[in-house]
């Protein structure tokens, strides 16, 4: 919307209109609150919680004396790369399938678009009561790693198939046509011509799922567990570095690492959800 | 050309099984909570469980509506807070916003809502509860700071970038010929938005809403860190409660038999508003198309 009018008209529309200039004097102060908020709350964990990133922060062992972050990241990388290896293919190819096979009118989408939907809004705590009952119970891993990264995978699932669908979709017709055109088949044409084009749209989903698990937390207490250890095999419980810092802040005892941790968190996710923006917008001027 | 045939029927068919995969997914969802929490329902009996007060595992009472009540007050107070700020914040982000700060506003929306919960909770946890502990002695009302006001700040902070990304793109969605005709008219800049764009983009505002009570109800770990977590009706605002989402991950780790069957009847109560809230969007998404 652009402003013709200068900046005396509107002072003088707003003499006529008082009701006018309150609504965008709150409209104003709205802004400013939800941006307000926004940065106090980054530069207070950062200004309070970079000082309290230290050397032993990152020490090899977690000890009672010093509530390490090292086995917590490397639990969550591991929780990160499992849910990726089951998420992303299938994520991917149902993707292919709803805008490559499917007619656009088809029943099948419409169940398929209903169940995304449903499982999009499904809170992280009913995924992880899920994954309790089914992974860690029905299915006999226990609480291990293996377990949390299979109820990320369902909770990541809707994503990755939105945005890889958005990604194909933005494919012209052309690519398609013109690859046919030269007597390639339907398989080809979408391995070798429609998902390379669509690469940056896929990868911006899968990154910003990334974000989603890392931040994770009430999905993953009862099936990953909460143990401060390194497991010795993806068959054993450990807590991913959400869980580590919401132990640390919610038993009082480690405010100091719980602060140092909120830091690392907080800059991974921004840094996470940056770099999917950043491959987002590269996507848009292709 | 036989054999390109036959990898081409192949990978339609895997590409069609991993398409069921969602569907799978729901249906299995559904199963094995239902089937789980109705264990627990026919021995305590659905409505002493939705309409019993007291909650005490250790003599086997359960009654969750304490947690039902304790989730709707932080549900209502988290509306109240980020629903209006929220809608004038994307009246400003469509219609105010200066073009060269656009960019990175929009990007500001993308982090507030890429901020994993437990950092929200933990902003709350050292930021709010000291602020609400003061204002509430401040009034006289007492209290420790965690407690239903805290949790509907935080909860109302939490729910702001889906509301504005939402109501936003229904306000863009509305051809600016309403706006310039209202204009036209002698309408001033807000009279035009708040009278014409606005009631024009009222469902998908209401979609915005919606989607903001889904996140807040069902939001966890934030709100552990700062409601208090009393499983009791609370009788002023300056208490604490427990909600759904609390009940199930605080007791969880150390129930056993009943009290845990009674623990995921509470997880079943909870998806159900959820279920509930999704019939009502894509009851809205149907009339709007």
């Amino acid at each position: 919307m652009s402003f013709t009018t200068t900046f005396r008209q509107k002072l003088l529309s707003y003499k006529n209109s008082p009701v006018s200039a309150v609504l965008a004097a709150l409209v104003l102060c709205c802004a400013l609150a939800t941006f307000g908020v926004l940065l106090y709350l980054i530069l207070h964990i950062v200004v309070q919680g970079l000082p309290y990133v230290k050397l032993s922060t990152f020490a090899w062992e977690y000890t009672t004396e010093n509530a390490s972050v090292t086995p917590a990241i490397i639990n969550t990388v591991v929780i990160t790369v499992l849910s990726l290896l089951f998420a992303a293919p299938v994520g991917i190819f149902s993707a292919i399938y709803l805008v490559e096979y499917a007619g656009k009118k088809s029943r099948f989408i419409e169940i398929i678009r209903i169940t995304t939907v449903t499982l999009a809004g499904i809170p992280s705590i009913i995924y992880g009561l899920f994954g309790m009952l089914f992974f860690v119970i029905s299915c006999g891993f226990g609480f291990s790693l293996l377990s949390g990264a299979l109820t990320l995978t369902i909770m990541i699932l809707p994503l990755i198939i939105r945005t890889t669908e958005e990604a194909l979709l933005s494919v012209p017709d052309s690519y398609r046509e013109g690859s046919y055109g030269l007597g390639a088949g339907k398989l080809r044409t979408i391995f070798h011509i429609v998902l390379p084009a669509a690469v940056p749209g896929i990868l911006a989903g899968i990154i910003l799922s990334i974000g989603r698990i890392v931040g994770e937390t009430a999905a993953l207490v009862y099936t990953a567990g909460t143990v401060a250890q390194l497991p010795s095999s993806v068959m054993g419980s450990g807590r991913s570095l959400a869980i580590h810092m919401f132990t640390l802040a919610n038993e009082g005892l480690y405010m100091d690492q719980a602060y140092a941790t909120a830091v690392i968190l907080l800059l991974l996710v921004v840094f996470i959800n940056g770099l999917s923006y950043y491959l987002a917008k590269k996507f848009v001027r292709v | 050309m036989i054999r390109q045939a036959w990898n081409e029927q192949i990978m339609r068919g895997v590409f069609f099984a991993a398409a069921c995969t969602s569907v799978l997914a729901v249906a299995f969802i559904c199963i094995f909570l239902f089937h789980n929490g109705t264990l627990a329902l026919s021995e305590i009996g659905l409505w002493d469980f939705l309409s019993g007060t007291v909650w005490r595992p250790n003599i086997e009472i359960f009654g969750i509506f304490p947690m039902i009540v304790g989730s709707l007050y932080v549900t209502a107070g988290a509306v109240l807070v980020g629903v209006p700020v929220g809608i004038f914040t994307a009246v400003f982000m469509a219609f105010y916003c200066p073009k060269k700060l656009y960019k990175p506003l929009k990007a500001a929306t993308d982090i507030l809502a890429g901020i994993p919960s437990v950092v929200y909770g933990f902003f709350g946890l050292v930021i709010i509860v000291p602020l609400v502990r003061d204002f509430g002695q401040f009034l006289g009302m007492g209290g420790n700071g965690n407690s239903i006001v805290t949790a509907s700040l935080l909860l109302g902070i939490m729910i702001l970038p889906t509301v504005i990304s939402v109501t936003e793109a229904s306000l863009r969605a509305v051809p600016t010929l309403y706006y310039e005709g209202a204009v036209a008219l002698g309408a001033t800049h807000e009279q035009s938005i708040f009278k014409v764009v606005v009631p024009a983009a009222k469902s998908g505002i209401v979609a915005a809403v919606v989607l903001g009570i889904g996140r807040a109800i069902g939001e966890t770990m934030a709100v552990i860190m700062v409601a208090g977590n009393q499983a009791r009706i609370p009788s002023d605002i300056f208490q604490g409660v427990r909600t759904l989402t609390a009940n199930v991950v605080i007791e969880m780790g150390y129930a056993t038999d009943l009290h845990r069957e009674a623990l995921i009847a509470t997880g079943v109560v909870l998806f159900s508003f959820i279920l509930l809230i999704n019939l009502c969007l894509a009851l809205l998404n149907r009339k709007e198309q």
